[in-house]
């Protein structure tokens, strides 16, 4: 008894049981999901996958631990941002180009806005779209397969104002630039595999699902967002595709090819920057696929899951006020009211 | 279209015999502890402490002197109006003082201590609660309150007040709660195993106080034992069934208890009469039996003394106004480990500050927590996430009242449904960013209610 009484004891506000999952274990959960697709990368584009999100990732998170509040590179969302802003750049980009691309998008798409959980845009297309606008050559050189594994895929190691043009470096068009451009197909086995041209880790669309639907399983993704825009751009493209086989390309086609995948199961899905509420995220999906295929379909550009998932980002505010949950018990408030007015 | 395709789900899943609610949490229910243990009683302690605020509504007023001798049964206090139940003595002994004591709900409340008579029977006098056969409806509610009985879920609500619900109402079911969703608690499972026939005795005299013809005792399914024990005692010549509930927090939340058992919604700021319900804690319909059986008033109640910071858990028949310390001491006192000790379960629960609060007419249980269970977690900002608007009972969205609530713009929430937010604690449980939000939201009720007192 008297023991018992010496002992202090803790008073804290309820619940006093807490679930199992936080943040980190949110973030780093994605980071082990994008291992595999940065193995693959490095399988399909030689230890130039490596250099390039590794940069990306030294940019992302030497920002975060230089500019952010202390502490905050443990919660993993930093890295994140990196590995996912590395995955789509092509192999050859020259590594200070893609450091700088890291800092930017965590600088200006996430620290100013007030660091994680903060930010409208989702940094890691931010990053891309700010690399786009600064260096667009760089950003759509794809390099042809090399003759070996080991050999880079282009002028990694290039120097900032240096005249960057290598020329031995042979490219070849993405399935969607050959698409658009040209009017050519690409075989479906191919896409899905992963053994195509295009950025580092929206080739390889199987495995993308594969790690995306582990995080799904989990609860640590919600799968709303991607099953609506990849059911959007499916539909959308079949109706194009019936219209016209030549000129569009088929449902599988358009979501195997370019970074629909890696968009919409990796970045689109970012909780930050996506909907809150279930209505919200088919609304935001149904969005995003749609901007996709207007963009790659008569946008200037091949690819446009960038701009999609961005313009719908900056909807989300709007999404969520026009799908708020009904609360318990008010529906049948509401009748009364209306019922009740002259 | 979502609402559309919510209905038909929820259509389907009862025809498939899955009641329950949408939404809500799953934390690990950890009765294993308690479940099986038999209600055993304690021997009486040295001093009973009874606060005269024991139940929703006005406290009671102080009928007794110090140095007054009472017997186990005796009015210390009486009721103040309708809305307000009498306190009896929990054992006889003699008025040691009447002083602030520590209330478990963390303030200082006015209570009568009686020190305890170490040689007596503890029998009180014959019959303070009149027979119930051939008492008029308004005699038995009579009756109820002067027996001091209320709701023995946590609320501790005055029962009596259940039993004459307004004029306007037509209440056509009666729902007895024995869902107990909150972790570590047993209490209502050991009564419904062990008093079947008293739960049924007590739907009886509900159903004649009210003029109801139809009750429905709703148990999770987690209690198979309880279930088939009141399944065995139904009384046949009555309408009471009971129904299974699928095993999720906050099952036992009177408005989701409600939606589960008869698909009905309670509308926002209404009570359950509205829909033509009365829900009452099957504790207290075992009680409200009890009293009429016994004669006595209520001076006694059934807790789950449970958790790993507890040497001894148990479940236990204890007089009103045993304090903690007390209690504890017979469960073998507190682990090396022990860390936070609560009253009621950990979704819900008050922590205690100080262990000479005593057990009241509503005190479910106490539970003691230990240092690994509570242990303090980093916050994160929100990450919208999304989880507790999927956790939420009510559908409000407690990310946006989160963020409100941070800014201080209490009319925002208050637009934003914080009036039916019912404190259950789903959002704070599922948060990854550890978000205190069930606390915000506690502070924000406080300062709305001030604000709307101040006036414009």
């Amino acid at each position: 008894m008297t023991r018992d009484s010496s002992r202090p004891l803790v008073v804290a506000a309820s619940p006093h049981l807490r679930g199992r999952d936080s943040v980190p274990t949110i973030m780093w959960n994605v980071v082990g999901s994008l291992l595999p697709i940065v193995a693959a990368a490095a399988w399909f584009f030689g230890p130039s996958a490596l250099l390039v999100v590794g940069a990306s990732v030294a940019g992302a998170v030497g920002t975060e631990r230089l500019f952010g509040r202390g502490g905050t590179i443990a919660d993993g969302s930093a890295a994140i941002t990196g590995i996912l802003l590395g995955l789509t750049l092509p192999a050859g980009m020259p590594l200070w180009m893609v450091v700088l691309g890291g800092a930017f998008a965590i600088g200006f798409g996430k620290l100013i806005f007030g660091g994680l959980g903060y930010n409208i845009f989702n940094p890691a297309l931010l990053g891309r779209a700010f690399l786009q606008a600064a260096f667009p050559v760089a950003i759509t050189t794809w390099p042809a397969p090399a003759p070996h594994w080991w050999s880079l895929r282009g002028d990694n190691f290039a120097l900032p104002l240096m005249r960057a043009g290598v020329p031995d470096v042979v490219t070849a068009a993405t399935p969607l630039g050959r698409m658009k451009f040209e009017h050519q197909g690409t075989p479906l086995l191919d896409l899905a595999l992963g053994t195509t041209n295009g950025s580092l880790g929206e080739t390889a669309g199987l495995l993308i699902l594969l790690c995306g639907g582990y995080l799904a399983l989990r609860g640590y993704l919600n799968w709303r967002i991607p099953a609506s825009i990849l059911a959007t751009v499916a539909l959308l493209a079949g109706a194009l595709h019936l219209a016209d086989p030549a000129r569009y390309g088929s449902a599988p086609f358009m979501l195997f090819s370019g970074g629909l995948m890696l968009g919409a199961v990796f970045m689109a899905t970012d909780m930050v920057t996506a909907p809150v509420t279930n209505a919200g995220r088919w609304i935001f999906g149904a969005g995003v696929g749609a901007l996709v295929i207007v963009i790659r379909v008569w946008g200037g550009l091949a690819e446009g899951v960038m701009y999609a998932i961005l313009l719908m980002n900056a909807l989300v505010p709007f999404v969520n006020r026009a799908t708020q949950p009904r609360a318990f018990g008010t529906a049948t408030a509401a009748a009364a009211r209306v019922k009740g007015a002259p | 279209m979502a609402e559309a395709g919510a209905g038909l789900l929820s259509r389907l899943a009862r025809s498939a015999g899955a009641f329950g609610f949408r939404h809500g949490v799953h934390p690990p229910d950890s009765k294993g502890l308690t479940a099986h243990l038999p209600i055993r009683r304690m021997p009486y302690p040295d001093e009973v402490v009874l606060p005269l605020r024991q139940h929703a509504g006005k406290p009671a007023r102080l009928a007794v002197r110090v140095g007054d001798h009472v017997e186990r049964g005796d009015t210390i206090a009486t009721a103040d109006g309708f809305v307000s139940s009498p306190v009896h003595a929990s054992a006889s002994g003699t008025v040691a003082d009447i002083d602030w004591w520590p209330h478990p709900d963390g303030s200082m409340a006015t209570a009568v201590r009686i020190r305890v008579e170490r040689y007596s029977a503890q029998v009180a006098r014959p019959r303070l609660v009149p027979d119930w056969h051939g008492l008029s409806r308004d005699e038995v509610v009579r009756a109820v309150q002067d027996a001091g009985v209320v709701g023995l879920g946590g609320a501790a609500f005055p029962t009596h007040v259940k039993l004459a619900p307004p004029k306007d109402a037509t209440v056509d079911t009666i729902i007895v709660n024995g869902a107990e969703c909150e972790p570590y608690l047993t209490t209502d499972h050991r009564i419904m195993v062990e008093y079947a026939e008293r739960v049924h005795f007590g739907v009886r005299i509900m159903m004649h106080a009210l003029g109801v013809r139809r009750a429905i005792i709703g148990v999770e399914r987690n209690k198979p034992d309880a279930i088939a024990a009141l399944a065995r005692a139904l009384p046949p010549d009555l309408d009471v069934t009971v129904l299974p509930l699928t095993v999720k927090y906050p099952q036992g939340a009177e408005k989701m208890l409600i939606k589960s058992v008869l698909d009905r919604e309670v509308p926002s700021g209404k009570l359950p009469a509205s829909v033509g319900v009365v829900v009452q804690n099957v504790g207290s319909v075992a009680t409200l039996a009890e009293v009429f059986e016994t004669g006595l008033p209520l001076v006694e109640r059934i807790v789950t003394v449970s958790g790993h910071g507890v040497r001894r858990p148990a479940n236990l028949i204890v007089p009103v106004g045993t304090k903690t310390r007390d209690l504890l001491a017979f469960c073998g006192g507190r682990t090396e480990d022990a860390a936070e000790v609560l009253f009621g379960g950990p979704m819900m629960g008050v922590a205690q500050r100080d262990l000479d609060a005593p057990v009241l007419k509503g005190t479910t249980g106490v539970v003691v927590l230990t240092h690994d269970e509570v242990r303090d977690r980093r916050a994160f900002p929100c990450i919208h996430c999304g989880r507790c608007l999927d956790a939420c009972p009510m559908f409000l969205n407690p990310s946006l009242l989160g963020d409100l609530a941070k800014a201080e713009q209490y009319e925002e929430m208050d637009a934003e449904h914080l009036g039916d937010c019912m404190l259950c604690g789903s959002c704070s449980y599922v948060c990854p960013s550890n978000i205190p939000l069930a606390q915000l939201f506690q502070a924000s009720k406080t300062a709305l209610r001030r604000r709307k007192a101040a006036g414009p």
